[in-house]
């Protein structure tokens, strides 16, 4: 069967089982946008290309399949640089197609020509310039082949037009050999020597801490997980790209570790004599000061790529394999710690000591951010999936959110996009249509991605968006108050200026205004009555509320500051 | 010449050298992707060679001296491992590598200098490679060590234009070969 190179790419995504692309078309990738018509894939039309790669994003998290996006070139592609970063320091499974100039224009430096390979190298997982039509089929199977095994990531095509536009002979590979990868090798054998110097850690332990990473929702490890921490009465912390890989109402769940983690969660890791670490990499706002962080403890690392080991903190045992099996192999072979009950009544102690506080919420306004929360929470069906931007009302978020299961959080981790919040709640609304889909969004973060509501509403994607608007770029204006003295340097955005309900309207969607408790449960309320368009609510919240727990930058974890009531007596 | 040790070239700060030699797909970009991961790492590079290997027109390696004090073998193999056209990579301990090193010098001589000059040159077992009547291009193919040597004894000489390809080095016979990837 003879093909252009534009059908047999759209036929290569086709076979790859995809069923939505997040794209907007322009010059070089125009030929490819023609078969799109004909085929059964969807097609979002984004308003701005980093719409598209965080849509797809928010897709790959929620549903956990790899988004697709497909831009143009130059401008096009380079719009997309963002989320491809974000996708690759999260492990977020994405193919992004860009349209190229035509082969013999390449380094002529032509209309609308940029070298995307060359800028996405270092944020890539890897990426092609597709030589011949020929090689599109290869070239799309070894993407989604290197996005979703060992440890996923984003992987970009360049297409460059003229190649889209020469006719092929359609073939696909049916095996991995064909795939043409001979330095790909993502899986080794399980190390059951490690296994078993593991378990012998385990046995010996008297205050461990399973250190859960996001690592164990991409190989889908929950079960495992709820298993052996049952089994062995393990306290279990999740981090920020974990949340959800642990049940958040569970009693061994101390909840998030970190710069804005639970008391007990960072207090626990400090303390411990063993730390399990389950597909997680020692990001600096987990361990705060590396050379105080878990100071007494062995470490167990448990990663699928072998360069985080020892990247950060050196560890006792090595293990390289997907969480998902190792969690297997170290629960058969029986590990079992000492008895625990005199680490978890201390643990009880500290949970009991120092749970989140907030201030009392004012029956005049404004609003307490982290009540917000706990409203729509309330009101919330379960298995409800959130998306956040990045900030404080994400910390909020993660913090006062109940995950119960894998899918159910979307957020932006390692690059801390701002922005990234209503484009993937699009995206996980598009791939999950049957959640209801809440962003938590700030107020700075809404205005860099708003338009694409524009999209939500034209798609018919109704997504729900609450904005805790606090005037402010709130993290920013608390560091400033906290470590720069009250000087506060822009850092002021303005409660009025946009008007986020007529914004909302002017998108076609429906926009409400909450100043007080009793206005915020109406505004919720009504919310959840609207399910056929996106509705956007302005929740005037309180500008001088901090996250707490917080761990200075830089410092300790054993100087984490709690809510100021609790301080006390301590 | 007899194998020797090599300790590192005498005419730098002692600095842990690894030679990690490289097995990669031979296709557009991929230097590019090697020497910008160094680059984002902040792994230092010492030398550097590149060429087809093994006669296959598939791959080429790409034998890289690295500074092991920038950062630990473990991140730098780690890391490469990770480029999906990376296909093989053998870390080489100088001990346990044979090594050498290319030389080409180009130095200025006249009738009265020439005498000294060729005994240097008869010395370090280098070959007269171009001549005219100002000049000398002289070759040395030998371990970095006896390029170093070299290199020092033409110092006296003024306006010396000299060139070195970087070692290129394989397991010395008979040693265990830590290979990361097989």
């Amino acid at each position: 069967m003879q093909l252009t190179g534009a059908q047999a790419l759209i036929k290569s995504l086709e076979q790859e089982g995809v069923e939505v692309i997040f794209g907007l078309p322009g010059g070089a990738i125009l030929p490819v946008y023609d078969p799109i018509i004909d085929s059964s894939i969807r097609h979002v039309l984004v308003r701005h290309e980093q719409g598209a790669g965080h849509m797809a994003e928010g897709y790959a998290l929620a549903t956990g399949r790899p988004g697709v996006a497909m831009v143009t070139s130059g401008p096009g592609a380079t719009n997309i640089v963002t989320p491809i970063a974000n996708a690759h320091m999260d492990s977020t499974p994405l193919v992004i197609i860009t349209g190229q100039v035509a082969t013999a224009a390449i380094g002529t430096d032509a209309f609308q020509e940029c070298d995307i390979t060359g800028i996405t190298m270092g944020i890539t997982k890897h990426n092609f310039l597709v030589q011949s039509a020929q090689e599109i089929p290869r070239a799309v199977a070894a993407a989604f082949h290197l996005a979703t095994t060992g440890r996923p990531g984003p992987v970009l095509i360049d297409v460059p037009k003229d190649i889209t536009q020469t006719m092929m002979d359609w073939w696909y590979p049916t095996t991995i050999d064909e795939l043409d990868l001979p330095g790909y090798r993502p899986t080794v054998a399980l190390n059951m020597d490690a296994v078993a110097e593991a378990v012998a850690l385990i046995n010996a332990a008297e205050r461990p801490v399973l250190y859960v990473g996001g690592g164990t929702l991409k190989s889908r490890a929950e079960k495992e997980l709820l298993a052996f921490a049952e089994r062995t009465k393990m306290p279990v912390v999740t981090t920020l790209m974990a949340r959800g890989a642990f049940p958040d109402s569970h009693e061994l769940h101390l909840g998030m570790p970190g710069m804005h983690g639970m008391y007990p969660a960072v207090t626990a890791i400090q303390k411990a004599d063993l730390l399990i670490s389950l597909g997680a990499r020692f990001d600096d706002r987990v361990t705060g000061k590396v050379s105080t962080f878990a100071p007494n403890a062995k470490v167990i690392h448990v990663d699928i790529d072998r360069a985080e080991f020892n990247k950060v903190r050196s560890s006792q045992v090595l293990i390289q394999s997907n969480v998902a099996d190792a969690l297997r192999a170290i629960d058969d072979a029986g590990a079992t710690p000492q008895n625990l009950e005199v680490w978890w009544k201390e643990i009880r102690t500290w949970q009991e000591r120092y749970p989140l506080a907030y201030d009392e919420p004012l029956a005049e306004g404004p609003l307490r951010p982290q009540a917000v929360i706990e409203a729509i929470l309330a009101a919330s069906a379960p298995g409800t999936i959130v998306a956040s931007g990045v900030g404080q009302h994400q910390m909020w978020a993660s913090q006062y959110w109940k995950f119960e299961e894998p899918g159910t959080w979307v957020n932006s981790g390692g690059a801390g996009t701002m922005g990234f919040g209503v484009p993937a709640a699009i995206g996980a609304k598009v791939g999950r249509p049957e959640r209801t889909v809440w962003c938590i969004d700030g107020d700075g973060c809404f205005q860099m991605t708003a338009q694409e509501l524009v999209t939500a509403r034209a798609e018919g994607i109704p997504i729900k968006v609450a904005i805790l608007n606090n005037a402010y770029l709130g993290m920013v204006r608390q560091w400033q108050e906290m470590f720069y003295e009250e000087r506060y340097s822009e850092v002021y955005l303005n409660a009025d200026l946009p008007d986020y309900v007529l914004w909302a309207e002017s998108m076609g969607c429906v926009g409400l205004r909450a100043r007080t408790p009793e206005e915020m449960h109406e505004a919720i309320k009504k919310a959840n009555e609207i399910n056929d368009v996106p509705v956007v609510i302005d929740f005037r919240t309180d500008s001088s509320e901090k996250v707490f727990p917080m761990v200075a930058a830089g410092a300790s974890n054993d100087d984490i500051m709690v809510h100021p009531s609790l301080r006390a007596d301590v | 010449m007899a194998p020797e040790p090599y300790l590192g070239p005498e005419t730098h700060t002692p600095v842990r050298h690894h030679i990690l030699s490289v097995l990669v797909e031979n296709k557009a970009g991929v230097l590019a992707r090697v020497a910008g991961l160094f680059a984002r790492r902040g792994f230092n590079i010492y030398s550097l060679a590149v060429a087809p290997a093994e006669l296959h027109e598939r791959f080429s390696r790409i034998t890289i001296v690295v500074d092991a004090e920038s950062a630990p073998l473990e991140q730098i193999v780690g890391q490469l491992y990770k480029l999906v056209n990376v296909v093989n990579i053998s870390d080489l301990s100088p001990s346990d590598a044979v090594e050498r090193e290319l030389l080409l010098a180009t130095i200025p001589t006249n009738v009265d200098s020439r005498t000294g000059l060729l005994d240097v040159i008869g010395e370090a077992n280098a070959a007269i490679v171009d001549v005219d009547a100002k000049h000398v291009t002289v070759m040395l193919a030998g371990t970095p060590k006896s390029c170093d040597e070299f290199e020092k004894s033409l110092e006296s000489y003024d306006g010396v234009e000299l060139h070195r390809t970087g070692r290129v080095a394989l397991p010395r016979l008979g040693t265990p070969l830590p290979t990361y990837k097989d």
